[in-house]
């Protein structure tokens, strides 16, 4: 019996990694999915049968059924009801509960063990495990609302400070505490910690901006798999360590993959500061060129081949779909339509991709960054639909512009560039974008969406 | 001592997993990325294991503990079945239209 359980476990492990080696393609993505879901179902139907005795209650039986069928039914609900632009905040959401089940498994824990018998080394795993659910459990809530839109940015230097200190009491309490240094009962100390990482989650992420957030739940997924590893140990339980470790090495690789691409560093987005210009990098006047809409159509109606350039703007506009529509009427007109999407485009890793893939654009006509600057002087038009800073050229030839050494989409060596921008604020970093003042680009002024719609409308009658 | 002693073959089995799962997960293109961090999370959710295995050990009268792991019970199957099913329907969208 014990040996079937153990095989099956070896199996539901091996599952969870065919299922994220499946997500390398998209044709294969669908079957990853469906691969690491049933490993996850014999992973939790063996835990059953091997837990169970003749002497479990019937009590503690019917409330965990209860339990499981109530949180399966309202996943699947949740899931089918939300838009693809809150996208972020549900996965946000989800994440919270695994922290917060995290959590809740070592204050049991704590509840029920005997400190005399437990050895040191368990007792600071719980400790880690209780520790990083907490954060992740209400980091992800905060960092839900944020996204929502309901909690605004808190950078004052009170929260940031008090994060500090709250992060290196939790480090130093338990030492202090397993030198017999604190005199309260392990359980007490657990609930004490517990309540120091909930507040510790909540003053980590309210400083960091709202652009900033593919970062954070890149992170927190990450705390949460970390959490669900910590577990394992404990329990000796392979699949929740490997499940785990896999989760924890995604969220690391996607955290540093959006640092990177904005050029920052992980400890400068966490912290919400930017690189200040150096010695006051000089505005030049900018000549810009505006464009009508008429103008557009007309110039996109002559080209052979157009890329589009979207970014967060496009999403907060919803005009993911109108997009859709332009493209597959210039295709129609014999004309080849590329997006290409930078990494932090949206508000999480790869949301851009999700967006348009719901507005039925095919995948293959989504590019990535280099392939797109690689082919960039073919494009004849170049439409850059709420993008701002990751089109800048000033973060390759000024060294004195804050975002130097950005990786961007290098528009400006196309053809002729087109940018639809609501008024002529700046972007996210706050500085002047050097792309305005080119001569290959015009500016579209208006609403994204509102524009894209007369676009289209008159592009059908040319 | 004894903890290394006890649990020196999962020390390895971590090991193994973070190379894996770092060499599986950068193969993984940009475009996917989002399914791929809520399928990442669906998987996070296993800690739903550690919830049963104490539930099942829990006295029928520690009514604290028995609320605390229903909850946990509860949050983690959500975790899963949201996760998962939120992923599927993603990926729908990106398998090619006939």
């Amino acid at each position: 019996m014990y040996a079937i359980i153990e095989v099956g476990y070896l199996i539901a492990t091996l599952s969870f990694l065919g299922g994220l080696k499946f997500m390398s393609s998209p044709k294969t993505a669908k079957t990853g999915n469906l691969i690491a879901a049933m490993g996850m179902v014999l992973a939790v139907v063996l835990t059953f049968i091997s837990a169970v005795t003749a002497t479990v209650p019937y009590v503690n039986l019917i409330i965990m059924f209860l339990a499981i069928a109530i949180g399966t039914l309202m996943g699947k609900r949740l899931s089918d009801r939300v838009e693809m632009t809150g996208m972020p905040q549900l996965v946000s959401l989800f994440n919270a509960t695994g922290g917060g089940c995290a959590m809740l498994l070592g204050l049991m824990e704590a509840n029920q063990m005997d400190p005399a018998t437990t050895i040191l080394g368990n007792q600071i795993l719980l400790i880690a495990g209780l520790v990083t659910g907490a954060i992740a459990l209400t980091g992800s809530i905060i960092a839900e609302r944020k996204l929502a839109g309901k909690v605004k940015d808190r950078r004052s230097k009170t929260v940031i400070f008090s994060a500090r200190i709250l992060l290196v009491l939790m480090v130093l309490l338990p030492g202090i505490y397993f030198f017999d240094f604190i005199p309260i009962s392990f359980t007490a100390f657990m609930y004490v910690l517990a309540t120091l990482a909930m507040v510790y989650g909540v003053l980590f992420v309210l400083p960091i901006g709202g652009a900033d957030m593919p970062v954070v739940i890149s992170l927190l997924n990450s705390i949460t798999g970390i959490a669900t590893a910590f577990a394992g140990f404990v329990y000796g339980n392979k699949v929740m360590i490997a499940g785990g470790i896999f989760v924890g090495a995604a969220g690391i690789l996607l955290t540093l993959l959006m640092c990177k691409a904005m050029n920052r560093s992980l400890l400068k987005v966490l912290a919400g500061t930017f690189k200040k210009s150096k010695n006051g990098a000089v505005e030049e006047e900018q000549e810009i060129k505006e464009i009508s809409i008429s103008e557009t159509a007309l110039s996109l109606s002559f080209a052979q081949k157009v890329a589009i350039v979207p970014g967060y703007g496009l999403a907060v506009a919803q005009a993911q779909h109108v997009c859709g529509q332009l493209q597959q009427l210039l295709e129609k007109r014999n004309c080849e339509v590329d997006y290409i999407i930078h990494p932090v485009a949206g508000r999480m890793p790869g949301h851009m991709n999700v967006l348009l893939a719901e507005a039925n654009v095919d995948y293959s006509h989504l590019k990535e960054m280099d392939e797109g600057n690689e082919n960039m002087a073919q494009y004849d038009t170049v439409l850059v639909i709420g993008a701002n800073d990751v089109v800048n050229p000033a973060a390759e030839n000024n060294p004195d512009s804050p975002v130097y050494g950005m990786p961007i989409i290098r528009t400006h060596e196309s053809k002729q560039v087109i940018v639809m921008k609501r008024s002529m604020g700046k972007g996210y970093a706050g500085v002047q974008n050097d792309l305005f003042g080119l001569d290959n680009c015009s500016i579209l002024f208006g609403d994204a969406k509102v524009s894209l719609q007369e676009i289209v409308n008159q592009l059908k009658l040319i | 001592m004894d903890f290394i002693n006890q649990h020196i073959q999962e020390i390895y089995f971590v090991i193994f997993c973070v190379f894996i799962g770092i060499e599986v997960i950068s193969n993984v293109p940009a475009i996917l990325h989002t399914p791929l961090m809520s399928g990442a999370n669906a998987i996070s959710g296993v800690i739903l294991v550690g919830a049963i295995i104490v539930m099942l050990r829990v006295p029928a009268d520690d009514y604290l503990n028995l609320t605390l792991g229903g909850i946990a019970v509860f949050l983690g199957t959500l975790n899963i079945s949201g996760g998962f099913f939120v992923t599927g329907r993603m990926l729908k969208m990106f398998s090619p239209k006939k």
